[in-house]
């Protein structure tokens, strides 16, 4: 199950021809897809495309209907593998993945699909995850498409456009007998905004139907002789082909006048930030009417050159609007125009910036550089930058204003065992400790600090293979369970049997793809009508031959896990040491459990409600217990004390109960200030009894002390 | 009729009347929601909206970004942005106040056009929790800037309006949002969103109104609540509070600032233990205001004898087994623990304490000289360890956990002749001579030396790191003294200490002492 529902955004996919789509950019592609008839969907999640796989999962009952199936791929190889349904039939097929790290892992399938070529319509949508928020390295997709010569469409960031770009990357397809891939930022993703929709299509030819009548042709088939063939085709045959189609159906677009001393090329995803900074500049409206010519393109590859030829056409200079690097397009516009012998300069990178995102400051200045140089007039300053017109100095806040970087969330099952970590690496010394993509990776960031490297998804203990021969201490490598099942039994554990590692493998096991937003794999626990689940992590290491194997199945027990790791930290037993980690992600246990819960205790059964806190008095303000843990809900509070300098320790309502401070506690021998309190709703008669005799004898006890001593009584806080 | 926010003026005089909103937020606040709210509030009122975020990590408890802008509709495609821009934003909505501060930075907040909606409440980011002192960022900076960095501001503590109506603090922003009429709505159409959602709209719904009157009766840049200190109440026997009458009215003797900490200090000595340790504590005090004084203390504010007032209390309470009993079972701490869940008297909890005694905590609740010889055999010692050394977790609430609590609490009045106390008292002593003796020769150093007391806090590993950090700074204080810059080092030495939670610092800020100390040895 994943952290959203869907469930009733979905049914806005069965509206038809002319009634209005409303919804999140990714929800409209879903019906995009429909639309053009695809045949089977499938991908991998993970930010910004996550919500397409759930959108997809969430949808089977309508994808049923319509003959179209979907699949949650392993990998996003495996989703581009695919593709090869498209190969030899005419079924329409799309998968989605993030880019780029999720093209990297599809990149062995892409080159042998596009060597071979496709019959029926194959499309790649990459959510990009670049700029603010990402959480990946920097790089562009685009390489990609150029080098296995695949068609890239990056359309205007708006529903309507988006659609369009879908069923135009289909036709793409098919006419060049080449994948596409449809390539959407981040924000796109996420945006919410409206469509006109059409009627949904059953597939021609369905995947079942094929199965019934196969077909093949070597002519296909990625291996020489034919691959040599392949090459040349792309670009003899399909790359001329391309061009012709974009060129004729008008996929790039040409907006504003049509003379003009100066034009803009960009990439239609940067469409809306451009036409935001021109209309600050005074140069457009609201409604996308530019006063300087700009040519669109929502096929950044590959390029029409006859197309951007005559938009330079008596112009002295075009600046080329391209994110990220290297400057692929504007090299290739800059080459054009020097082999043509035009006089327009080809102007880009140095206005903008070589790398990072353009986020609307960036192009603002960027263009009104631009065309103040090239002698547009300038625009009126009150309108580009409303607060330097007398405006009062702001004070500057840059030291203030702490950084907040992102951590565990409340009541993480992950938490607990970094915490174990940090006391065995404070017990035995530091460790080298190779991470892996997921929450786990949190571990790098304060308050634990581990950890260095994170070579890409699954490949946590490959990544850590130099030292597999061992040391004075032993190597760690952390890997999840969505990078375990992604690549990693084969990549990271098979290889750590192979080379009979000496390293300790910790599997951090939450039952989802927790990062992603909390989609079902093979060990996840729920039981899923649609996926085989239940599958064991332990039985998977130990059938590719790990002897040394210890399941915890409750994280938060950070003695048994400290202790757990120095065995497996000093053990002399050889080959790798693996030890699966499991406890529930809370953030999706609660958004299970808290229904249900308010339901039960409606109901009148029996319930216990568990929350911690700090005695203030007892808290002397130290904050160890805050360098082991991290919690948002373990905050500070000072008290109305003027004997106490420090603030002291303090659990805010968030508080879900997981017991790692408690726990952490006791591991580390911190302090006694930490309490559990479970709430015990509708308890049964002898629990009431029993409470209620030992409060009245408590309180007796209590009051007897009282009478025999001072005591101040602090006047409660309303 | 219907009702329309008191002073509404249009956000901006732009002709196609484009709204910019950005909400800055603290991933987890629930803010996915309010973005839809928004965009739904304003498509039901003709108007064309988009919102975009950019969910992920960030949303892991990092600061987020949520965008919306919205515009008449016309009937034309509106080309709306996707990113705020520095400088171009009319609504910053910031679910707390230090985001508002990111906002500022960042320039979404200006002068000339943007209404400032803001909680004030703090959610503490990981990095301020890490420091062993005090490592939070200063709000009040933030608090002060609002109003000049804003065109309209509303600022409360949303978190307490949101707590108080039994809410969450989404609905306060969006009353916020529609008290503050920097959107073109009625009331009626921001509450239609919230009964729209569903689910406990009663108390959504009272959250917002509150939040909404609080915008619109100027409740602006409303402060977090200080609230004063009254004095507290004393309870007890006759013949006690008598005695507690006489012991208080002999600090009357003291000066005006170190008066009032003594005041807090005797209460908190006398609470730990009882009137005769309660008069220990006023002698010494005393003594050290009239040494104060001979030093010239009152041109110094009597900053000894306060700083003593202060720390002689802290010492004097030091953290044993008998405390934290004695504390864990009072009944005022049995109805702290009920309201921290919010439970009524009828309500069964079971409370459970995390104790890890070791074998030294065992070691000084015994008898002196038991507990001097067990400490001093390691074989004993090891042994003792061994025997105690373990997680107990004990059911407070109920009768066995409670009276072996009660009776450990108990033992407090024996505790003046165990181990603990002899090993404190010393400790103690040989402090208060050190600063005594420097009162004369350098009146910085002599606060310095006491203010160093500050360290020793925490339970077992911690607390010797501490007792580490003290004898450091001791002996930091001790080669600087009679230097021009003695107080700087001195202030260095505490940061250190107090900023780092391992030994490593201090003792580096020492080694850079000893580095120039022991090129000019002092006289």
């Amino acid at each position: 199950m994943a952290e959203r529902s869907f469930a009733k955004e979905v049914e806005q996919l069965r509206i038809g021809a002319g009634q209005e789509f409303r919804g999140e950019g990714i929800l409209a592609i879903t019906k995009a897809l429909l639309e053009c008839g695809v045949g089977y969907v499938g991908g991998y999640q993970g930010a910004p495309i996550s919500h397409l796989m759930d959108v997809l999962a969430d949808a089977q009952e309508i994808l049923s209907e319509l003959g179209v199936r979907f699949e949650a791929n392993a990998s996003e190889a495996a989703a581009t593998a695919m593709l090869a349904a498209s190969v030899h039939y005419p079924i329409r097929g799309a998968v989605a993945f993030k880019g780029p790290v999720g093209v990297n892992v599809a990149s062995d399938a892409l080159a042998n699909l596009a060597s071979g070529g496709v019959t029926g319509g194959a499309m790649m949508i990459v959510g990009e995850d670049y700029g603010e928020g990402s959480a990946i390295m920097q790089e562009r997709t685009h390489a990609f498409a150029m080098k296995s010569q695949v068609w890239l469409l990056d359309p205007r960031p708006n529903l309507t456009s988006m659609t369009k770009a879908v069923r135009d990357g289909f036709e793409l397809s098919e006419a060049t007998e080449t994948p596409v891939i449809l390539e959407l930022r981040i924000r796109a993703c996420h945006v919410h905004g409206a469509f006109e929709a059409r009627d949904n299509q059953r597939p021609p030819l369905s995947v079942k139907d094929a199965l019934s009548a196969p077909r093949r042709s070597t002519e296909r088939l990625a291996m020489p002789p034919f691959a040599f063939r392949h090459e040349q085709e792309k670009v003899s045959k399909r790359w001329p082909r391309a061009v012709e189609f974009i060129m004729e159906n008008g996929l790039n677009e040409f907006m504003g006048p049509k003379a003009g001393k100066v034009g803009i090329v960009l990439q239609g995803g940067m469409y809306n930030t451009v036409m935001r900074s021109l209309r600050r500049l005074g140069l457009a409206d609201l409604n996308g009417n530019s006063q300087i010519p700009l040519y669109v393109l929502n096929v950044t590859y590959p390029l029409a050159e006859a197309e951007f030829l005559s938009f330079c056409d008596g112009k002295d200079a075009v600046l080329v609007v391209e994110e990220g690097q290297p400057n692929y397009i504007e090299q290739a516009f800059g080459s054009m125009v020097h082999r043509k012998g035009l006089p327009t300069r080809v102007q880009g990178k140095g206005y903008l910036p070589m790398a990072g995102e353009y986020q609307p400051d960036v192009m603002l200045d960027a263009l009104s550089g631009f065309l103040a140089d090239n002698g547009v007039p300038a625009a009126d300053p009150r309108q580009r930058a409303p607060n330097d017109t007398a405006a009062p100095p702001v004070p500057d806040l840059s030291a203030a204003v702490p950084v907040r970087t992102p951590g565990f969330c409340v009541g993480c099952p992950e938490r607990p065992i970094f915490a174990a970590m940090k006391l065995v690496d404070q017990k035995i010394g530091p460790h080298q400790i190779a991470c892996d993509i997921g929450c786990h990776l949190f571990s790098i960031l304060p308050p634990f600090d581990l950890g260095g490297t994170t070579m890409g998804f699954g490949l946590g203990p490959a990544s850590n293979g130099a030292f597999d021969g061992g040391g004075e201490r032993r190597p760690i490598s952390v890997i999840g369970d969505g990078g375990f099942w992604h690549n990693g039994l084969a990549t990271s554990i098979g290889n750590a049997v192979l080379n009979q590692s000496d390293g300790v493998i910790v599997v951090v096991d939450n039952y989802y793809t927790a990062a992603t937003g909390g989609q079902d794999i093979m060990s996840s626990r729920a039981e899923n009508p649609t996926r085989a689940t239940n599958n064991s992590i332990a039985g998977a290491v130990k059938g590719v031959g790990v002897k040394w194997v210890r399941e915890i199945d409750r994280t938060y027990d950070v003695t048994k896990v400290r202790d757990t790791l120095t065995e497996a930290l000093t053990t002399s037993v050889k080959g790798p040491k693996v030890i699966v980690a499991s406890s529930e992600c809370m953030l999706n246990r609660q958004r299970r459990e808290r229904p249900q819960r308010a339901a039960a205790i409606g109901d009148g059964k029996r319930v216990v409600v568990p929350k911690f806190g700090v005695d203030e008095d007892i808290c002397t303000g130290d904050h160890a217990c805050m360098r082991l843990s991290g919690c948002p809900s373990l905050t500070m509070k000072t008290l109305d004390d003027p004997l106490r300098d420090d603030p002291v320790a303090a659990i805010d309502d968030g508080c879900v109960g997981c017991g790692n401070c408690g726990e952490v506690a006791d591991a580390a021998v911190l302090c006694p200030s930490f309490f559990q309190v479970d709430t015990v709703h509708n308890p049964g008669w002898f629990e009431r009894w029993y409470a209620r005799v030992s409060t009245r004898a408590i309180a007796a006890l209590q009051r007897r002390r009282a009478k025999k001593r001072l005591t101040f009584e602090k006047a409660e806080m309303a | 009729m219907s009702e329309h926010p008191r002073h509404f003026t249009p956000a901006r005089t732009d002709d196609d009347g484009l709204i910019t909103l950005a909400i800055l937020a603290v991933g987890g606040q629930g803010c996915g929601q309010l973005t839809d709210w928004i965009v739904a509030i304003a498509e039901a009122n003709g108007y064309r909206a988009q919102s975009t975020s950019v969910p992920g990590v960030a949303q892991r408890t990092g600061a987020t970004i949520y965008y919306i802008e919205m515009a008449p509709d016309t009937g034309a495609e509106a080309v709306f942005s996707l990113m705020p821009a520095p400088g171009d934003i009319d609504i910053v909505v910031s679910g707390e106040i230090m985001e508002a501060g990111r906002g500022i930075e960042r320039g979404f907040v200006t002068p000339l056009r943007t209404t400032l909606v803001t909680s004030t409440h703090r959610v503490l980011a990981i990095s301020e929790k890490l420091v062993p002192g005090d490592g939070r960022a200063d709000s009040a900076v933030v608090l002060a800037a609002l109003d000049q960095a804003a065109n309209h501001l509303v600022a409360m503590d949303m978190e307490r309006v949101a707590a108080e109506n039994g809410s969450h603090i989404t609905n306060c922003l969006l009353g916020a949002l529609a008290g503050s009429g920097a959107l073109p709505f009625e009331r009626a159409a921001f509450e239609a969103a919230i009964r729209a959602s569903g689910r406990g709209v009663g108390a959504a719904l009272r959250a917002f109104g509150d939040a909404y009157a609080r915008a619109q009766n100027g409740a602006e840049a409303e402060m977090p609540a200080v609230a004063e200190t009254p004095e507290p109440g004393i309870a007890g026997p006759e013949l006690l509070r008598r005695e507690w009458a006489a012991l208080a009215a002999r600090l009357d003797a003291l000066p005006d600032p170190a008066r009032a900490m003594a005041g807090a200090g005797l209460r908190k000595v006398v609470d730990f233990q009882d009137l005769r340790y309660g008069a220990l504590y006023v002698d010494c005090v005393l003594r050290g205001a009239e040494a104060d004084r001979a030093a010239g203390g009152e041109a110094q504010g009597w900053t000894y004898a306060t700083a003593l007032a202060k720390h002689l209390a802290n010492a004097l309470c030091y953290d044993d087994i008998i405390r934290v009993a004695d504390l864990k079972t009072r009944g005022t701490r049995f109805a702290r623990v009920r309201a921290h869940v919010q439970a009524d008297d009828a309500a069964v909890l079971a409370v459970t304490e995390y104790m890890h005694p070791r074998a030294e905590e065992i070691c000084g609740l015994m008898p002196a000289a038991l507990g001097r010889r067990i400490e001093a055999s390691p074989r004993l010692f090891r042994l003792l360890d061994r025997m105690v050394n373990k997680g107990r977790r004990l059911r407070s609430g109920r009768l066995p956990a409670f009276v072996l609590l009660y009776g450990l609490g108990g033992l407090r009045r024996f505790r003046r002749s165990l181990w603990r106390d002899r090993v404190e008292s010393a400790h103690r002593e040989a402090w208060l001579t050190l600063a005594e003796s420097r009162l004369n020769r350098d009146y910085a150093m002599a606060i310095a030396t006491l203010e160093a007391r500050r360290l020793i806090k925490g339970y077992s590993d911690t607390h010797s790191r501490g007792h580490s950090k003290f004898d450091v700074v001791l002996a930091g204080l001790a080669l600087v003294e009679g230097r021009r810059d003695a107080a700087d080092w001195a202030r260095r030495l505490m940061d250190s200490a107090l900023n780092t939670p391992e030994l490593s610092a201090v003792e580096g800020t020492l080694a850079t002492i000893r580095s120039f100390a022991d090129d000019k040895a002092p006289a």
